[in-house]
């Protein structure tokens, strides 16, 4: 084949960055556009729904963990490499993030836990971390399933 | 992205909110609204139709709890339309099917109100 001719072979490597105004309206552009990455692999539609999901569910957390009306700017980063999505997930609040939740049941009422519920329900690995000079960071990840 | 609500008068003292489009944090609060002036207006029976929903979140869920939680003090009910399997699977893993019935049609769901 001649360089000419030769056709580049796709890849779904890659690092996505995405900054948002901590609002509720820009949620659904986050979901949306960390669904158009996750599409780059070969999740299923169910998995992609699971997580945008998820996604959203971050950024809601961090509106809400806000007071819910503005968290400053949300930044989205998502790494797309061999079969897996890492999405990481950042605000500017220092205060406590709505609790994690184990899987397993959630007791009627606890409304508030059902957004952190669902991400640990739906990513394979998830890791929250608060650093007062830095903010909150959300990492999550999620395989495709063979 | 937005969500549609249409309040309706059904059978007895049934009332139906038919919603359509996607419920998560910013079209939530038009939700709440709805079934909160259901609920003010003393109407304790109520069919939530989810079937033109395409998506939900946990503020969503929030909204259909705490819906079910002040009706269920006046002896009330919500059950839910819903057949979409993706929302189906929400309710699944947050255990919300144990204290929701959910319903493949209205008619079904009425039925169960009383």
């Amino acid at each position: 084949m001649t360089p000419a001719t030769r056709v580049l072979e796709a890849s779904s490597h890659g690092t996505v960055e995405l900054k948002i105004p901590g609002r509720a309206e820009w949620v659904a552009v986050a979901r949306l556009a960390v669904a158009a990455v996750a599409s780059r692999l070969h999740f299923s539609v169910d998995e992609i729904e699971d997580i945008k999901l998820a996604i959203a569910e971050a950024c809601t957390n961090s509106i809400q963990s806000a007071g819910g009306i503005d968290a400053g700017t949300i930044e989205i980063v998502c790494d797309a490499r061999d079969e897996e999505l890492r999405v990481t997930v950042r605000d500017r609040s220092t205060g406590p993030h709505i609790g994690a939740v184990e899987p397993g049941g959630l007791a009627e009422g606890r409304t508030e836990a059902l957004g952190v519920f669902l991400i640990r329900a739906l990513m394979d690995t998830v890791d929250y971390t608060t650093d007062p000079r830095r903010g909150t960071e959300l990492v999550m990840s999620k395989r495709v399933t063979v | 992205m937005d969500i549609k609500v249409n309040v309706r008068e059904s059978e007895g003292d049934a009332y139906v909110v038919d919603l359509t489009g996607e419920i998560d944090v910013y079209t939530s609060p038009k939700v709440k609204d709805a079934i909160t002036e259901l609920i003010d207006q003393e109407h304790y029976n109520l069919v939530i139709n989810l079937e033109k929903v395409r998506y939900i979140d946990s503020t969503g869920l929030g909204v259909l709890i705490g819906g079910l939680k002040r009706v269920r003090e006046h002896g009330g009910s919500v059950n839910l339309v819903c057949t979409n399997p993706q929302i189906k699977k929400i309710f699944d893993i947050t255990g919300l099917v144990k204290i929701f019935g959910i319903f493949d049609d209205e008619q079904s769901a009425m039925k169960a109100l009383v």
